[in-house]
């Protein structure tokens, strides 16, 4: 059967199970789009304001589902707009195929209209990327696609496809999706040598990132630091593997990580890493980073291992296959002593103190928790907002908790709210927990939700100030607030009616409990104002470069 | 401190346009510093060799290469030991020299087993091929002389 370009990736997609799409129409692909019209009962494509925002939610809707997440854009500034979510999503290893036409091949290279060499710009932001010259090529390149970005370490891929392959025609046969299990081996002896190691500990530590998340084995997790009575802690890509409450789960580690886990850590005589990378804002002093500790690494990414940090045990694996072979050779221990001195450190622990009549970032997390109930989705932005969602809101499921951790991409939470709830529908509840800065970056995408009716609850922890940057300008600049107090006058219930949505203005405790019921119930998108107290810090922070030693926990 | 030395890298890629793209840029973004790099053909059209010369300590070369064979056009990815490997450079230098040069010139050349390709009226275009380090010294040698224009081509590099 002879299909155009544009019919052949509208059969792919649908063929490799994509049939939820994010883009932006434009001139290089009203091919595609014409195809995507054709295949509308097939394929429910989402159109955002912008095209970051489609990319962050082709990514949110892969960090809530674990499918490829696809986003479709236009040549030129269509393309260069995705660059950012590309980006993001490459930091983080989400799954992720992104889509550009471009001008026709025979006008490539002479600067036209909306020409952009796409792949150059993304080359190292992609774990790879394809440039299509001839239409019979292209089924295959999508197939392939798909495949990288969802196989090994995950991350996204560009089809980049000139505007006359999306018209020429060839034949099409259809072909079942290759599901791709690379396979693992775990050389026997370094199995034993690290059972033995976890098994003589006599003060491990269990570190986790998002590897636990992207292969899905955090039953496998659980079921090992129960067994060993392993105490844990997670880099901010593994939050939500581990149930809040858990007795092991001493939380978050790093620069803003409980004390607890930043002392376990120094005194620690083991630690197991698995699915992390060590980046800076977990091993912020490389040279000093667990001192007291032998390493075990576990990661599926070769170039990992000893990448930041030195190791003593390395394994190049899938967690979950790695964490199958381990379980049966771990004995079950109490660590008694141990436990104890955790529980120390826990009971002693940094805690924010409380009000009944000002909104306090923690409490807000802890309304959020209580009311949103167990399978509610949170999905952040990036400065103080983000850091307080990671150390306060007790979340209890993978794929709960969606952030961008290595990017760190302002304006990541709308677009990426809109994905997720694509994804999970009117089963779960979707909360944005923003900043007054991070929301301005890309509030447009208010209107996609409105469009859509995507019922998404954004909560504002509104400082009117960039309080993360303010923050370091406060400790290490001595106050010198350059840039970071916008005066803006921005109404957010004003602004929220506007798009078509419903808004609120909070500045107690009750009055937030008020609204956010409201808006749980309200079936439309939400903005919920929170007023708070632009001085309020993110505590515990290391200072970068320091270690648990250089902890600062109170600063006026 | 690991010791910085020079390392060979020997790179199979599949022939596809962008590869050294690809290369160069990773590379770049992970501040490697490449000394010299060639790109060649093999016995297999659609497999090219690239040769990439770096200066670097030990887990600097195990990145780089962890990192190198990331890419999805990467096939293999292996250092050359200067022990076990064959390394050859081709250099041109063209010299400038009036009927008074031309002949001690041709003897230098001749101790060194470099060839004269070209003779004009004022200048000298002298080949050698060898070893890196041969290139080195004969190259100090004629610094003496008056040197217009040289090129060098880096490495190309085979396990023996």
């Amino acid at each position: 059967m002879k299909l155009t370009g544009a019919q052949i990736l509208a059969e792919v997609l649908i063929e490799q199970g994509a049939t939820t799409v994010f883009g932006y129409p434009g001139g290089a692909v009203l091919n595609i789009y014409d195809a995507l019209y054709e295949n509308r009962d097939r394929i429910k494509h989402i159109m955002t304001a912008h095209e970051q925002g489609a990319a962050h939610a082709a990514d949110g809707y892969a960090r809530a589902t674990g499918k490829t997440g696809v986003v479709i854009a236009t040549s030129g500034p269509g393309a260069t707009n995705l660059v950012t979510g590309i980006a993001t999503a490459y930091m983080d290893s989400v799954p992720m195929v992104a889509i550009t036409g471009n001008v026709s091949t025979n006008l490539i290279g002479r600067d036209s209209f909306q020409e952009v060499y796409i792949a150059g710009i993304t080359m190292s932001v992609t774990k790879h990327n394809y440039i299509v010259h001839h239409v019979e090529d292209l089924a295959d390149i999508l197939r392939e696609a798909f495949k990288i970005a969802n196989t090994g370490r995950k991350g996204p891929v560009l089809v980049d496809i000139p505007k006359d392959i999306t018209a020429a025609k060839c034949e099409f046969t259809d072909k079942l999706p290759i599901i791709d299990h690379p396979s693992y081996s775990i050389d026997n002896d370094i199995l034993n040598n690290i059972s033995d190691e976890i098994n003589n500990a006599k003060r491990p530590v269990l570190l986790f990132g998002g590897g636990i998340i992207s292969s899905e084995s955090s039953q496998e997790l659980t079921e090992l630091i129960e067994k060993s009575n392993i105490p844990t802690c997670h880099t901010i890509m593994g939050t939500g593997v581990l149930s809040y409450d858990h007795p092991l789960n001493m939380g978050m580690v790093g620069m803003h990580g409980q004390l607890t886990s930043g002392y376990a850590m120094e005194k620690s005589d083991l630690i197991i890493a698995i699915g992390m990378r060590f980046s800076d804002r977990v091993a912020l002093n490389t040279k000093k980073f667990a001192n007291n500790a032998k390493i075990i690494h576990v990661d599926i990414d070769a170039s990992e291992i000893n990448k930041n940090v030195h190791i003593d045990y390395s394994v190049v694996s899938d967690a979950k296959y790695f964490l199958n072979k381990i379980l049966p050779k771990i004995n079950q221990q109490d660590r008694f002593e141990w436990m104890e001195q955790i529980n120390t450190w826990q009971k002693n622990d940094y805690k924010p103190i409380d009000s009944d009549k000002i909104l306090k970032p923690h409490q807000v997390m802890d309304t959020i928790s209580s009311m949103a109930g167990e399978d509610a989705i949170i999905v952040t932005d990036v400065g103080q907002h983000q850091i307080w969602a990671a150390q306060y809101y007790r979340r209890t499921k993978p794929r709960s908790f969606l952030t961008s951790g290595g990017l760190g991409t302002m304006g990541f939470g709308y677009g990426a709210a809109i994905g997720a709830k694509v994804a999970v529908g009117d089963l779960r509840k979707v909360i944005h927990i923003t900043g007054d800065g991070s929301f301005h970056m890309n509030l447009n995408e208010v209107c996609t939700a409105v469009s859509y009716n995507l019922p998404i609850i954004t909560v504002i922890m509104n400082n009117t100030v960039l309080g993360m940057v303010r923050q370091w300008q406060k400790i290490f600049y001595n106050s010198r607030f350059s840039s970071t107090s916008p005066n803006r006058k921005t109404d957010y219930v004003k602004l929220a009616e506007a798009f078509g949505a419903k808004g609120f203005r909070t500045n107690s405790p009750d009055e937030f409990k008020e609204a956010f019921n409201t808006a749980l119930n309200a079936n439309c998108p939400c903005i919920i104002d929170c007023s708070i107290n632009k001085d309020e810090n993110v505590l515990p922070m290391i200072p970068a470069g320091g270690t648990i030693d250089d902890v600062i926990t109170q600063w006026d | 401190m690991q010791p910085v030395k020079r390392n060979v890298i020997s790179v199979l890629v599949k022939n596809h346009s962008g590869v050294l793209a690809r290369i160069a840029n990773l590379f770049c973004q992970r501040g490697y510093n490449i000394d010299s790099l060639t790109v060649s053909a093999t016995t297999d059209a659609e497999i090219s060799r690239i040769t990439i010369v770096v200066h670097c300590d030990q887990d600097m070369l195990e990145q780089l290469m962890k990192q190198t064979s990331k890419l999805q056009e990467t096939i293999d990815i292996f250092p050359l030991d200067e022990n076990t490997s064959l390394f050859r450079e081709l250099l041109l230098v063209k010299i400038r020299a009036d009927e008074t040069m031309r002949s001690i010139i041709h003897e230098v050349a001749n101790i060194y087993g470099a060839h004269i390709v070209d003779l004009s009226v004022g200048s000298m275009v002298v080949e050698l091929t060898g070893i890196p380090n041969k290139i080195d010294a004969f190259l100090t040698v004629l610094q003496q002389y008056d040197i217009i224009e040289m090129c060098r081509t880096g490495i190309t590099a085979l396990a023996r």
